[in-house]
């Protein structure tokens, strides 16, 4: 009895190890899984942490809007941008033409949705140029310090001397006035904030330890670049964008405005706050709707860009 | 201390390593003046030894530890590998010889990357070396790695900042060990910690040297660590190497004045005063402008009178115990031995 008891025990006790040992492993399973998870799960994260900011949220609503309507506008127009209606001109809004029309009779809502195209894509062409231009001669001045930092640092000093408009309009006088001109242009000009935030950014990053650890294992430039460097500014880089990007647009507009960007009958902004001045009293939104357009897309990229940088920053989390 | 210390066979030879950056001045960048980081400082390493470092801050551990791996350049002197001339070599054999040393650093939070997953951070080393063809095999390596410096596998993905001060120096080990290394440079590896966690990493430290067979240059200002884990200690003060010994002589018997006072303010649980105590009196004078003679003749209490005037050299006062003092110096003239004036508050 006494045996059999006892082997019961015994039994119960390899019963007993055995769910544990179960438990054990499934429970190794499961954090082996979820370990997997995470590493999908960065930018779900960062999505997480974004979400909850509404502003930020709304923020991206409206770029989302304003990218959906670029690329749609021969959709979403309800007439074509430059047909002239010459008995109904500078109508006030309502009717037919929901904001009215220009002095050719020209449908304004049709003219601002064309518009937004103009000023996106300025915004994010100029901007991307100047952040290749940018980060490149950032890093690179910063990285490889000594004689191609001084060349560098002249040139940002030399570039961002210039009063920044009259500059522009010296370019697109000589490059002559066309969208892609506009591009470069704003391109070349806008540079030097990205170049010397990336250059400072690497330079404090240049001397951490992790780099060092990679320079001891014999990684090369590029890798450092890529896979230290890239990594840390980019927080430095959407900020720096989300902010250009409307500086870009504003930009655009202003030049637009003194008639060296964007050539009537294309329709901009800019062009059109220009073209509506004599008008201002006769149909006074003629120029409000083309400006209240360019500050909802400017405010709502300069706070999404500020939503954007604390979702991404990892020390922001806990 | 290593278990399988093996002096025999030196692994890295430090000879008359010297390190003096210069300050800059005027329009064309002519050097006016140097900081002198590090004097003329030679030691050996042995296979499987810990070999200790010691000082005040600033005066030149860190350097040391750098030009050994060739971090800074030294300005003289050489390092050998074994055989070869480690300080000679460029390119494509620099980065082979390299892989044979790793760096411990001191600050668990800037030393690892904010934006990698831990497998990376720990792969790094491997992946720049190519070692493992596979992506399986690389993480196998690093699965085995994090086992044997007792990170938890669940946390391959995350990243440092989601870790202890602790955990973070486990991930910097880790990292250090991936390629097998024979030289580790611990450049006070545990002084970010606190004293709990201290303990488990020196732990570590010495199970891996065991396992590993590796040689560690240790780095610390911290006496009773240093007295835990070493096998041989040199003791430096503003550059210079003043004593160098086997951690049992070092400890049971200071030769060198500094030495001494450097022991004799380390804690100890024990009712004593803590007037009783020699402690140093001034700061350490800037390196730009050391003292004459001896460095250490500024503050040292048996300062006598030749030690202004000629730097004493290291000579070998007892077998294998070096020590850089005019103390030991039998030629000197009754005139010489004058004692000057006794900066220390010897109560």
């Amino acid at each position: 009895m006494a045996l059999l008891s006892s082997d019961k025990s015994d039994s119960k006790v390899q019963e007993a190890e055995r769910i544990a040992a179960d438990s054990a492993k499934a429970r190794e399973d499961e954090r082996r899984e979820t370990g997997r998870k995470r590493a999908s799960s960065y930018w779900a994260v960062s999505w997480n942490i974004f979400k909850r900011n509404k502003l930020g949220m709304l923020c991206l609503a409206i770029v989302v809007v304003l990218i959906l309507v670029a690329v749609f506008a021969p959709v979403l127009a309800p007439y074509d941008p430059d047909a002239q209606e010459l008995t109904n001109m500078l109508a006030a809004p309502g009717g037919v033409h929901p904001f009215g029309t220009d002095e050719f009779g020209r449908d304004i809502l049709s003219r601002v949705i064309y518009g937004c195209r103009i000023s996106l894509s300025v915004g994010v062409v100029a901007q991307g140029i100047s952040l290749i231009i940018g980060f490149l001669s950032g890093v690179f001045a910063g990285y490889f310090g000594g004689k191609v930092d001084a060349v560098v640092s002249f040139a940002i000093q030399v570039f961002s001397s210039f009063p920044f408009l009259l500059f522009a309009i010296v370019v697109m006088f000589v490059m002559g006035p066309g969208l892609v001109n506009l591009y470069v242009a704003l391109g070349l000009l806008m540079w030097t904030s990205t170049a010397r935030l990336v250059r400072g950014d690497v330079m404090r990053l240049k001397s951490s330890e992790y780099i060092q650890s990679c320079i001891l294992s014999g990684g090369k430039s590029w890798r450092i670049i890529m896979k230290h460097l890239l990594p840390n500014c980019i927080s430095t880089l959407i900020v720096v964008s989300t902010l250009g990007i409307p500086s870009a647009i504003l930009s655009e507009a202003s030049l637009s405005f003194l008639g060296l960007g964007v050539q009537p009958p294309m329709a901009s902004w800019g062009q059109m706050i220009s073209s509506s001045q004599p008008y201002i009293q006769s149909n006074t939104y003629y120029s409000v709707i083309p400006g209240v357009a360019i500050i909802i897309t400017v405010m709502a990229f300069n706070l999404l860009g500020d939503a954007l940088r604390d979702a991404l920053d990892p020390k922001m989390r806990s | 201390m290593g278990k399988n210390r093996d002096m025999s066979e030196v692994v890295l030879r430090a000879e008359h390593l010297t390190k003096r950056y210069p300050i800059k001045k005027g329009l064309f960048g002519k050097a006016a003046n140097y900081v002198h980081a590090l004097e003329d400082v030679s030691f050996e390493l042995h296979r499987g030894e810990t070999f200790a470092i010691v000082g005040e801050s600033g005066c030149g551990k860190s350097t040391t530890g750098k030009c050994v791996l060739r971090l800074t350049e030294p300005t003289e002197g050489k390092v050998l590998l074994g055989e070869e001339d480690f300080t000679s070599l460029s390119g494509e054999a620099l980065t082979k010889a390299r892989q044979k040393m790793k760096l411990i650093f001191q600050d668990p939070y800037s030393s690892l990357n904010p934006r990698m997953t831990v497998a990376d951070i720990i792969a790094e080393p491997i992946d720049i070396a190519g070692t493992y063809k596979t992506r399986a095999e690389r993480d196998a390596r690093v699965e085995e790695v994090m086992e044997a410096v007792g990170l938890d596998l669940a946390f391959k993905y995350r990243y440092p900042h989601e870790f202890s001060g602790g955990q973070r120096q486990r991930i910097g080990i880790a990292r250090a060990i991936v390629l097998e290394p024979e030289i580790v440079v611990c450049d006070e590896p545990v002084s970010a910690l606190d004293v709990s966690v201290q303990a488990k990493v020196i732990n570590l430290l010495e199970q891996l040297q065991d396992r590993l067979g590796l040689s560690y240059i240790f780095i610390s200002h911290d006496l009773s660590v240093v007295k835990h884990i070493s096998d041989t200690v040199m003791v430096m003060y503003l550059g210079h190497e003043m004593e160098l010994a086997d951690k049992e002589a070092l400890f049971a018997k200071p030769l060198h004045p500094y030495t001494q006072a450097l022991l004799d303010v380390i804690p100890r649980i024990r009712h004593e005063r803590i007037q009783d105590k020699r402690i140093l009196e001034g700061d350490v004078p800037s390196p730009t402008n050391p003292p004459s003679g001896c460095v250490f003749h500024t503050r040292c209490p048996k300062c006598m009178k030749v030690c202004s005037e000629r730097a004493p050299e290291l000579r070998e006062v007892e077998p294998g115990h070096l020590c850089a003092c005019h103390l030991f110096d039998d030629a000197l003239s009754e005139a010489e031995r004058q004692l000057v004036g006794v900066s220390v508050a010897a109560k």
